[in-house]
């Protein structure tokens, strides 16, 4: 089953075409990872994908959690918060934590999008408000403990290590009850050793909260390490598609990481 | 698991040990402060001028709410409270003024019919008014909202000033509904110290309760950062327009008890000046910070009250000051400046106040003096 489906998805930004074509395939439970060189455009799909940006042409299809056989979602350029309503979460290339606020708080937020209680009933802590703002702090708790962040809960999120405050990023993602997560460059900026905690970490949480996972990556060792299937971008061209050992062996994607060899 | 998850909550709940000490000290507080506006209100602690002047130091606290509320929590930088406040002015002036005063009030031109024999009486007619003057201000930030939210920073400050300024050139010339430029005089003065500092604690309670709530933290996340608010599934437009609607309440509010203080207003006495004064006080106090606006809004009225004497002509030692008007707002600015160099986050940032705090800064004052005379160690000596 498809989780996420793009049909020619295309974006130009005046008389440059960020991402062609794009034409990707997601199915449930897969990690997927989108590779390629500086400006390959692969944000810009991420983006797209999340209703940053709206396709200049193109669409974007989504598959509902629990919805059976039905026909996939047409969710080009919806607004991003009704996308994460639909259970899409993302993380982003440079860390946007809540700075300002706790650990904790940073993941509660997350929750929001699922509280069903309106304004009226929140400020007037009508018990079934009262509950569900115990459940999301409790969710929260042990969403942080699986994540090792537990000891840090009232810290302010920027006072954390890089390694960490990428680690919460994460779980404010899955905080939002996801189906398919999306992760922009979660290695980057980190030393061997938390990378290689880090492909542990994403292998582990789309078993635990049986996730999809789309990736976007510099690092190749996580992705050939961890993912099913690999699409490889060049100046917004989708190059290759397959597993990572066909891939590897690609002569177009090895023309386009190291450059021709000259005759 | 089970010691884990009472673990989770004394973190999640923020447990404190001194939990029954901070309650008692509270309680005491509060029974102090009754106590207080008790004798006050009987005339047994200041005189009348000095009950004004706390009549004022409550209301613009509650203005300095309205705000912190859409500027420091929810970072969207609006400056419409002026028009906002005309609006609550106008429309609690209006139905608690007595009929026989309307007539007399209204003498160019006659009040329209349908406002003519409108008088709540009393205490009950001033909480109506009041109400149905917040209620009528969050409908006009509502309708004001659909343009402006979609603008952001220097773009939202400037629709949300014009807005303002249309307000008050509307109220200027409705002769028949606001008296025009003449303005309305002797509305009843039934707001007296219990009615500014009850809705002063009744929106400190509001704001304490409404930053506790889910949509509260949704403001601040929106203010931190617009972009993964989004993506974390927060609409930003309708978080917006719900802290700008609940802002302009309680703006419509704080100036209908300022027009029942005051007991004259004028449309130029809403002009967009009254909106950088509550600014002022939001700033110094702290963006994003309850007892911030607080603090600041008695600090400023009380100081700028206080100040008066500069104006009037003084001696230092045998320097003689001639009089000079406007030397307060001079000492005034510098001083603020002052406050500004030291604390560039406003008094309280973003923190609020507690007992907890306190005692820590008591604890660690001596510590602190000691080490603004200690000298300072001598950097390695090498050149």
């Amino acid at each position: 089953m498809s989780v996420l489906k793009t049909e020619g998805a295309t974006m130009r930004f005046g008389g440059v075409t960020a991402v062609d074509n794009l034409n990707i395939h997601i199915e449930n439970n897969e990690i997927v990872a989108i590779i390629g060189p500086n400006g390959a455009g692969k944000t810009t799909a991420f983006n797209m994908i999340t209703g940053v940006y709206k396709p200049t042409s193109g669409q974007v299809l989504y598959q509902k959690p629990n919805s059976g056989n039905a026909a996939m979602e047409n969710i080009t350029g919806k607004r991003p918060d009704l996308i994460a309503g639909l259970g899409i979460a993302r993380t982003f290339q440079n860390i946007r934590l809540f700075k300002e606020q706790s650990v904790l708080d940073n993941v509660l937020i997350a929750n929001h999008v699922r509280l069903k209680n309106g304004f009226f009933s929140a400020m007037l802590h009508w018990p079934f408000y009262y509950k569900s703002e115990r459940e999301m702090r409790e969710r929260s708790m042990v969403l942080l403990e699986s994540v090792g962040l537990a000891d840090h809960a009232n810290e302010l999120a920027t006072s954390l290590p890089y390694g960490l405050q990428r680690r919460l990023e994460i779980a404010r993602a899955l905080a939002t009850q996801p189906q398919l997560l999306l992760l922009d460059e979660p290695a980057a900026g980190m030393n061997p050793k938390e990378t290689e905690d880090l492909t542990q970490f994403v292998a582990q949480i789309r078993d635990d909260f049986q996730l999809t996972v789309l990736l976007i990556e510099h690092h190749m060792q996580i992705v050939m390490d961890i993912s099913d299937r690999i699409y490889v971008l060049d100046y917004g061209k989708t190059i290759a598609h397959g597993s990572p050992a066909e891939i590897q062996g690609n002569p177009d994607v090895i023309t386009a990481y190291l450059g021709v060899e000259e005759e | 698991m089970e010691k884990n998850k009472t673990r989770f909550r004394g973190i999640a709940s923020g447990l404190t040990k001194n939990k029954r000490r901070n309650l008692l000290l509270s309680m005491i507080a509060i029974i102090a402060l009754t106590v207080f506006l008790h004798f006050t209100e009987q005339g047994a602690t200041v005189g009348s001028y000095e009950v004004r002047v706390l009549n004022l130091c409550a209301v613009y606290a509650v203005l300095a709410l309205s705000m912190n509320l859409i500027n420091g929590f929810t970072g969207q930088f609006s400056l419409g409270t002026a028009g906002f406040m005309a609006i609550g002015a106008y429309t609690t002036s209006l139905l608690i003024m007595p009929v026989s005063v309307k007539a007399k009030v209204f003498y160019l031109e006659p009040i329209v019919p349908w406002l003519e024999n409108v008088h709540w009486e009393g205490n009950f007619g001033l909480f109506g008014a009041l109400l149905v003057a917040g209620l009528i201000t969050a409908v006009a930030a509502f309708i004001i909202g659909f343009p402006v939210l979609r603008l952001k920073g220097d773009y939202l400050a400037i629709a949300t000033l014009g807005f303002s300024e249309i307000i008050r050139i509307v109220f200027t010339n409705t002769q028949s509904v606001t008296n025009g430029s003449t303005g309305i005089k002797s509305i009843p003065n039934t707001a007296n110290i219990w009615w500014t500092f009850g809705v002063m604690a009744f929106f400190v309670v509001f704001m304490l309760r409404l930053m506790k709530t889910s949509y509260g933290r949704a403001f601040k996340c929106i203010r931190d950062d617009e972009v993964a608010a989004e993506s974390m599934g927060i609409s930003l437009f309708k978080h917006k327009m719900l802290s700008f609607v609940i802002s302009g309440f309680m703006a419509g509010v704080g100036g209908g008890l300022m027009a029942s203080v005051l007991g004259a207003i004028t449309p130029l006495l809403f002009r967009f000046i009254l909106a950088y004064d509550i600014l002022l006080i939001v700033v110094l106090g702290g963006m994003g910070s309850i007892t911030g606006s607080i603090v600041g809004a008695f600090l400023i009225t009380t100081a700028k009250e206080w100040l008066r004497w500069l104006d009037a002509g003084f001696n230092i030692g045998p320097i003689k000051v001639p009089q000079i008007a406007g030397l307060r707002m001079v000492v005034f600015s510098a001083l603020l400046m002052l406050v500004i160099l030291f604390y560039r986050r406003g008094l309280f940032g973003n923190k609020e106040f507690s007992w907890d705090g306190m005692f820590r800064l008591i604890k660690n004052a001596p510590k602190r003096v000691a080490a603004w005379f200690k000298p300072k160690p001598k950097g390695g000596g090498a050149k």
